[in-house]
């Protein structure tokens, strides 16, 4: 039997380290509570060196990492706080429950801050929902290896990776997932009465034991009116509001959020806390009314390690002590010990700390919302957290030690799959498809079909505030009190990212902000969740920091601090990590959210841009996953960097673009290329479009010339790279691209425009009639007639209803509807 | 903005979350001075209109409507309606409604066993009442629809006591204005999305009209039918 310490997470060094600072053997209170303000979840022991990196502050951080969220100051006085927060592991073990709780948690860090909770936004991963088409993996790494990652020999990181596709077993366990985890942020949040506006969701087969579910949540907050939750005040009443507290989620955060998975999942469940939406629906509404009557010092959340946590930080955070009083603690089951109480993770629950001469104040407006409010503790000068039970002394610990964790400097090592070189295109010769095929294919693929059957289980429209709805690059919501608008998203991408941790978070970075800049927002600062395998694993060690590296040097060049975050580590089962998935939620603003730009292609005869002419490769794209990546969809090669100079460049033409209403449309190029950038401007927008990829840099033409305007940059080339290779022209990707559409009559001011930012631009045609036609060569459209097919073919013609409905009925399909 | 002369109660229960909503909405008509009326409240401080809003009261835990027909204002909201006074229900106000037996018939579980949120049509079946007095009959509105419980129904005898009686107010339709089972988002019986009272004076409907009242959040669809209660009190003030 290994010792109690090491059952509840703690190293026998940890364990000494605490018997130091105790001076005596702890309690088992006490030792309840270390092991888990010592756990990775709580105290980031692991990360908390690394994330130091982050740009923190700027000209509209009021409130920057360390606080329930972070705030920045949006002007008109008012302030905007948001947070992102993983519940990757008690999804996985009770999907429904698991998000449910997920999303409550990170509404009550909302208002912990004193905002009103305005929108939710979840990013999602699960394994794959249905198998991969059946083909060969095709062609061969630099090494003669597959394409499957292993450069010279099994690779250190990962299990070898299997070449069978995922049995039903698996999928159909996915899919159950997903429909669970939707289920369950819709019935959380949409009883809050809070939109789910954004979000993401990607099938990868290393997310099959693993799941990621990363809810955030944003609020508005008058600037003068946020709370923190630094206690204050010897003699202070420390108050517990809201549910009761039971043996729900006892060691939650030790044991499911900070080990890895393997076959006693199942007895894990027991772990898993259950959601009240209801309660917390009151909850939020009378801690609002409390504020706004002044009647609290301080404010928190009871979240991972319930009232200990939660505790001991507002003693830490105040440099004061508190005591507890354990037995008068409400609760649901009687005989709960001392320990039980100090850890459940009963949710629902926040903990304020209030002046004696107010406390009456406080329990009326709790009762109004019939409300348990209970005084159960007192602020004292001791710098410590006193934990009493039946009038005995059952803890006492230094609250700044609680806090404080040992931390660890873990060693890196380069993943053995990471390339130093892109793939050779050369030796992933084309399929024998057609274009067509595979444009079809693509749209149709689970990663990029449409999500509707995801959002239209979400309120996406409760507080009328939602003027871009999801679907789009990022959702717009309007500021009711100052007309402005407020953009948010969350973008990452695993597959990227594990081919290179820095560019693939230097990318998360400028795609999200990319994408809130497409609506006419500027991005002004980012929360994110960092979701990694084991940092025991010197592999994922190396992921974790040059992920962190990447993301904080995109971080600095937009100008959008780090204002709060999460790290989710250990997320493996039987072996297998998953990709490396650092998600960003990025906010953008406007101060006009009348002056904002959609998706959809609007009127025939429009003019269709592409800016940017960053080269498309084969790399981490989806194209590469579904045709060459074989019966587990793996990556290979090296995914290009984000020339940071141009992405800036780029956004803030977008910006200006939109802002000058030039834009009619304009749409980020992302997964799927622009092949499938343009087909989901059409099916947006319900019209057609006919345009020629002969033009672009990577095809051949001239950049930053339209043929007609003539007005070149100077930056012009023959024969681009892939003149030969219509389908990587078509689909492969590469960051810093978005597709836009002006009416003819502005081309000329927004080519202007564009070169005054310069900004390389691109004519490609025009919108109109009932087909995306896309040729790659410049001969006729018409010229595509339906017998063409192979790989010798340069475009394609699909009517939009045909990609309408493959695109929309993508998902329902795969999940059996 | 001065408050207009037409008192628009609007109910909150514990978990009521579209009440803000309905309050901003009528807030962009100038005749309308909406205020909150709380459900452990007994007096409706002198309403011409009383709203039951969205939301999820008491969490919806039991069944939807069936704990927040016992709050304390219920019995004040029945009498109101007895005395003809103006009720409008939408979603859980009527969920609600249907659980006091104020309005005919339950809600279900919608079909597909999902919750549904996404714009919807509905075609005008009655323009004689105080809620539709600013709507052609057969015309088509769109309103959006957001429930898990909204698959309406009543038992036979009932449903054509209904349909002989024209309690009908709207039927969710196609773009077409046809009330065609592919259009019917929750399976509700003959696609009904909203029933009166014999009265003519309450009206429950599962779409949310206070969604589409201003053009940059989705519509403004749902106009017609507050203009049309705030028409009504002033003619029966004038009258």
């Amino acid at each position: 039997m290994p010792e109690l310490y090491e059952q509840l997470g703690l190293t026998r060094w940890e364990y000494e380290k605490i018997c130091a600072i105790q001076g005596r053997e702890p309690t088992h209170v006490e030792l309840a509570v270390f092991s888990l303000m010592w756990s990775e979840h709580c105290g980031y022991k692991h990360s908390k060196p690394l994330l130091k990196r982050f740009p923190t502050t700027g000209e509209h951080v009021l409130q920057g990492p360390g606080e329930n969220a972070g705030i920045v100051d949006i002007g008109g006085g008012v302030a905007v706080a948001m947070k992102i927060e993983s519940h990757n592991h008690p999804s996985a073990v009770e999907p429904y429950q698991g998000a449910a709780t997920g999303v409550g948690g990170i509404i009550r860090d909302i208002f912990a801050m004193g905002a009103r909770p305005i929108c939710g936004l979840d990013s999602l991963r699960f394994g794959e929902i249905e198998p991969l088409p059946a083909r060969p993996a095709r062609g061969a790494a630099p090494d003669g290896g597959t394409p499957n990652g292993a450069a010279g020999g099994a690779p250190a990181l990962a299990a070898p990776v299997a070449d069978t596709p995922p049995s039903e077993a698996v999928t159909s366990r996915q899919r159950y997932l997903f429909e669970q985890v939707v289920a369950g942020i819709g019935g959380y949040g949409n009883c809050m009465g809070i939109p789910t506006v954004a979000g993401e969701v990607y099938f990868e087969d290393p997310y099959a034991g693993n799941c990621l579910v990363n809810a955030m949540t944003v609020g508005l907050v008058k600037r003068d009116e946020i709370i923190r939750s630094k206690a204050a005040g010897v003699g202070n009443h420390v108050v517990l509001i809201g549910s009761k507290t039971g043996r729900d989620g006892i060691g939650g955060a030790s044991v499911l959020a900070s080990q890895v998975f393997d076959e006693t999942l199942e007895q894990k469940r027991p772990s898993v806390q259950v959601g009240d939406p209801f309660t917390e629906k009151k909850l939020l509404e009378a801690c609002l009314e409390l504020l706004g009557a002044d009647l609290l010092v301080a404010l928190q959340d009871l979240g991972a390690a319930g009232i200990t946590s939660s505790s001991s930080e507002m003693a830490a955070k105040g440099e004061v002590g508190i005591d507890l009083h354990a037995d008068r603690v409400p609760l649901r089951e009687a005989d709960m010990e001392s320990w039980e109480i100090m850890i459940s993770e009963s949710q629902e629950r926040m903990l304020c700390i209030v002046a004696p001469d107010r406390w009456e104040g406080v329990k009326a407006i709790c009762d109004r919302w019939d409300l348990d409010a209970t005084v159960v503790g007192e602020v004292t000068d001791t710098k410590h957290l006193r934990v009493f039970f039946r009038g005995e002394m059952v803890g006492d610990m230094d609250a700044e030690a609680l806090t404080e964790p040992p931390t660890y400097d873990i060693p890196q090592n380069r993943p053995a799959h990471e390339v130093d070189e892109p793939l050779d295109p050369e030796a992933y010769p084309a399929p024998e498809a057609s274009l067509e095929e595979i444009l079809l294919d693509l749209v149709g693929s689970p990663n990029i079909a449409s999500r509707r059957w995801v959002w239209q289980q979400y309120d996406h429209q409760v507080q009328l505030n939602t003027v871009i709805v999801p679907g789009g690059d990022a959702a717009l919501l309007r500021v009711k009190k100052t007309g402005a608008g407020i953009a948010v998203c969350t973008d990452g991408n695993g597959r990227r990212t594990y081919l290179d941790p820095y560019r693939g978070g230097k990318a998360a970075v400028c795609e999200a902000a990319r994408n809130v800049s497409c609506v006419g927002a500027k991005p002004i600062a980012i929360t994110n969740c960092l979701n990694f395998g084991n940092p025991d694993n010197s592999p994922t060690a190396y992921q974790l920091a040059h992920a962190i590296e990447g993301m904080a040097e995109a971080c600095e060049a937009l100008g959008t601090p780090v204002i709060s975050g999460n790290v989710s580590l250990y997320n493996e089962s039987f072996e297998q990590p998953i990709y490396p998935t650092p998600v960003v939620g990025m906010l953008g603003v406007m101060s006009d959210v009348a002056a904002n730009c959609t998706v959809g292609f609007k009127s025939e005869g429009d003019v269709v841009l592409l800016m940017g002419d960053a080269t498309p490769v084969l790399d981490g794209s989806e194209y590469q996953k579904r045709w060459f990546g074989g019966p587990r969809g793996r990556p290979a090669g090296r995914i290009p960097d984000v020339d940071l100079d141009d992405e800036l460049a780029l956004q803030s033409a977008l910006r200006r673009a939109i802002e000058a209403r030039l834009l009619r449309s304009a749409h980020d190029c992302s997964d799927g290329g622009l092949a499938v950038a343009l087909a989901e401007c059409c099916v947006a927008g319900k019209i057609g479009v006919t345009v020629t990829l002969a033009e672009v840099p990577w095809v051949g033409g001239s950049v930053g010339c339209a043929s007609s305007a003539g007005a070149a940059q100077g930056r012009t080339s023959a024969a681009g790279p892939l003149a030969g290779r219509p389908d990587i022209a078509f689909f492969g990707e590469a960051p810093t691209l978005a597709v836009v559409s002006v009416a003819p009559q502005d081309v000329e001011t927004f080519e202007d425009l564009c070169r005054a930012e310069g900004v390389p631009w691109t004519q490609l045609g025009a919108v109109g009639g009932g087909d995306l036609v896309i040729t790659s060569i410049g001969h006729e459209a018409e010229g595509l007639g339906a017998g063409d097919s192979g790989s010798g073919q340069s475009g394609v013609r699909v009517p939009v209803v045909t990609l309408d409905e493959i695109y929309e009925s993508a998902l329902c399909r795969a999940l059996g509807e | 903005m001065t408050a207009g002369s037409v008192r628009f109660g609007i109910v909150v229960f514990p978990g009521s979350n579209c009440e803000y909503d309905t309050h901003h909405a009528l807030c962009t008509f100038p005749e309308a001075h909406p205020y909150y009326l709380w459900h452990k409240d007994r007096d409706l401080q002198g309403a011409d209109c009383v709203i039951l809003p969205g939301g999820f009261s008491y969490g919806d835990y039991l069944r939807t409507g069936a704990v927040a027909r016992f709050s304390p204002i219920m019995q004040e909201v029945a009498a109101f309606a007895k005395a003809g006074g103006l009720i409008l229900g939408i979603c859980n106000g009527f969920q609600t409604l249907t659980e006091a037996h104020i309005l005919h018939g339950a809600l279900r579980r919608n079909r597909g066993l999902r919750f549904v949120c996404h714009p919807q049509y509905l075609r005008v079946e009655r323009t004689d009442t105080p809620f539709t007095g600013r709507m052609r009959v057969g015309q088509v509105i769109q309103v959006p629809v957001n429930h898990n419980e909204g698959n309406w129904t009543a038992g036979a005898d009932r449903l054509q006591e209904i349909e002989d009686r024209g309690l009908v107010a709207f039927r969710y339709c196609d773009a077409g204005g046809n009330a065609i089972d592919a259009a019917n988002p929750n399976g509700a019986t003959d696609n009904v999305a909203g029933i009166l009272n014999e009265g003519n004076n309450v009206l429950g409907m599962m779409p949310h009209p206070e969604r589409v009242c201003e053009e940059i959040v989705g519509g403004i669809d749902g106009r017609a039918l507050f203009r049309s209660m705030i028409d009504s009190v002033l003619e029966r003030r004038g009258g």
